[in-house]
């Protein structure tokens, strides 16, 4: 009998969410469904340069960001349909991608980390002095009227959004098992050692970077949508750079089921605290977990449970 | 019209603030550049130390500038304290940079959550007899709310300057940068002396943070603004290098209020990212590299 691929298993996963969504009539669920998602797409790419790589990206928030204010830019122009936003959301993400990391992964991995950091704070100031795309005081959105074959706009986004969820992945796990990410698992381990055995270094950095930032791009381009009003507070809102490093180290770095784990977990503990306590003390549950698991789990999730599972094995083996 | 008027305004305006860049990024040209610890959490420090500044003058009425030198102790052993976890749990296990960069992300996170749920998102301010008085040159106009942090902090820096190249721990120091292993061949215990080294990193923090809320209003998410200036200023002037990080701090003061001269305030963040990727790009050991 031939083995069941297993690419299967997150397809029928986004299938089985799919049926549960038109099912479910309550749009609350769509609306905090669809953030959860969002933290799944952001998550598993953070994790294709930092996981995999080890090269820690501090502004995913700004190619999010670039994401969202390319819909912004592209909807006072011609306004084309969604998908086209969010292609134009992700190669403009991949390109920014392309230049910092181009400029800055020549050297030592602090450097680019310092680089995407500052990159968010400069991005947000040329936001704010752009008046077309509505400066510091943001813009609304018109949604467009519900798209034939869907409930409602909301349920449109939300399949968007895990499609894309979906894609992201897909793609991470296929970069996991070629020579792509193997090159990056020798880079991670160490640098000097993959460049003398002939690995491509510059040009797998580069690759990851854009990649990565794309897929975080595309995240971001379906939000003015689902929020209707985009002011860069929001855009590039700092929780979308800690989650995005917390989620895949909580749930562990070097399998694309980890960003996946920890982006489920951390996203639902958030919305539930957002909806019973506060917005604030949410981030800090955030970053409290991120320092526990830095300290006490390196290996996130996924960690925990294989060594688990290695325990058990060795007990039953002696 | 810019004038000419203007612009030496701005320049001294620019030097003022690039004194007062040099004692905010004095900490991490030891953490950074000489410890090789990626504190990005330097500035949320700085911060912290407005915000005590700012309820000691509140409740009674001391100078933020005092308050701040009488409390950099406690930053001190905060810094020591933190250097020993950091030290234990990432360092010592040879894993460090990724956890270790991550592992200052969170604490900046949860430090700028804690001033947040505790003071809000208001600006806060302090009350000092120098806040408000200029002194005046022939076209020149000084705000000595500039001018008291400027010397305070050349003082700083100096102070440390001196330290490192004329004490025995500050060679040490100094030692432990360029080569630590063969320290440790000197019967030196180096981690006791970076242990120091952070400690007094954290210290100039305390001290920075109340240059800061004297310059300037302070609100919690301050720290973030300043954390792409430090490490350009930081880069630019070479890493471990006292001389240079006041060179590349002045530099980058200057150019800072220039840009907004010309093309208004809210340009000015965006200078230190064009400074850190043109470095980056063109001269990746800095001002004062070796």
């Amino acid at each position: 009998m031939r083995r069941i691929p297993s690419w299967i298993w997150p397809v029928a996963v986004a299938v089985f969410i799919l049926t549960l969504s038109r099912l479910v009539e309550n749009e609350y669920y769509m609306f905090a469904g669809y953030v959860v998602l969002q933290y799944i797409v952001l998550a598993s790419a953070w994790n294709i340069l930092g996981g995999y790589a080890g090269y820690v990206n501090f502004g995913s928030a700004a190619f999010f960001a670039i994401g969202a204010y390319g819909t912004i830019v592209l909807d006072k122009l011609l306004e084309p349909p969604l998908m086209v936003a969010i292609l134009f959301g992700g190669i403009v993400a991949s390109l920014v991608g392309l230049v910092t990391a181009y400029l800055t992964l020549r050297l030592r991995g602090v450097f680019f980390a310092i680089a995407t950091l500052a990159l968010a704070i400069v991005l947000q100031t040329l936001v704010m002095n752009w008046e077309f795309v509505g400066g510091p005081l943001g813009v609304y959105t018109i949604r467009p009227d519900s798209i034939a074959g869907f409930p409602s706009y909301v349920n449109y986004l939300f399949v968007v959004m895990l499609v894309l969820a979906l894609i992201s992945v897909l793609v991470a796990r296929a970069i996991e098992r070629s020579f792509v990410g193997r090159g990056l698992a020798a880079i991670r381990d160490n640098e000097l050692a993959a460049e003398c055995c002939g690995v491509p270094t510059l040009r797998l950095k580069v690759f990851a970077t854009m990649l990565s930032g794309g897929l975080m791009g595309m995240a971001g381009a379906p939000f003015p949508y689902y929020i209707t009003y985009l002011d860069p507070n929001s855009a590039f809102s700092i929780a979308y750079s800690i989650n995005s490093i917390a989620m895949p180290l909580i749930g562990g770095m070097t399998y694309w089921i980890g960003p996946v784990i920890g982006a489920v977990l951390l996203a639902v503990i958030q919305q539930v605290a957002t909806v019973t306590i506060s917005s604030e003390l949410n981030l800090m549950i955030v970053g409290v977990l991120l320092i526990s698991f830095i300290t006490l789990a390196p290996n996130g999730i996924v960690g925990l449970f294989e060594s688990y599972r290695q325990q058990r094995h060795r007990c039953s083996s002696t | 019209m810019v004038t000419f008027n203007l612009l030496l305004n701005a320049v001294v305006t620019g030097i003022l603030l690039g004194g007062f860049y040099a004692a905010v990024t004095i900490g991490i040209t030891i953490a950074f550049g000489m410890l090789d610890i990626v504190n990005i959490a330097h500035p949320v420090f700085i911060v912290m130390g407005s915000f005590i500044a700012y309820i000691v003058n509140r409740t009674f009425g001391v100078d933020p500038i005092l308050t701040v030198v009488m409390a950099s102790p406690l930053f001190f052993l905060l810094g020591v304290a933190i250097f020993r976890f950091y030290y234990a749990v990432f360092e010592s296990s040879g894993k460090g940079s990724l956890r270790g960069l991550a592992f200052f992300f969170g604490i900046l996170f949860v430090i700028e959550v804690t001033l947040l749920l505790a003071f809000g998102v208001d600006y806060r301010l302090v009350q000092t007899s120098y806040i408000g008085p200029n002194v005046g040159f022939e076209h020149v106009d000084l705000p000595l709310r500039m001018v008291i942090p400027f010397v305070g902090s050349m003082a700083l820096v100096s102070g440390l300057h001196i330290f490192f190249s004329h004490t025995f721990v500050g060679r040490a120091i100094m030692a432990v940068a360029q080569d630590e292993f063969a320290l440790s061949l000197m019967a030196v215990d180096t981690v006791a002396i970076k242990q120091l080294a952070f400690g007094i990193a954290i210290a100039t923090a305390a001290i920075a943070g109340g240059f800061l809320i004297v310059i300037q209003p302070v609100d919690p998410s301050l720290g973030r603004e300043y954390i792409g200036r430090v490490f350009a200023i930081c880069v630019l002037g070479g890493m471990g290098s006292v001389t240079g990080t006041v060179i590349a701090a002045f530099l980058l003061g200057v150019v800072e209020t220039i840009t907004s001269t010309l093309f208004g305030p809210s340009w000015a963040p965006a200078v230190s990212f064009a400074a850190l990727l043109l470095t980056l790009a063109v001269r990746p050991s800095g001002i004062m590299g070796r």
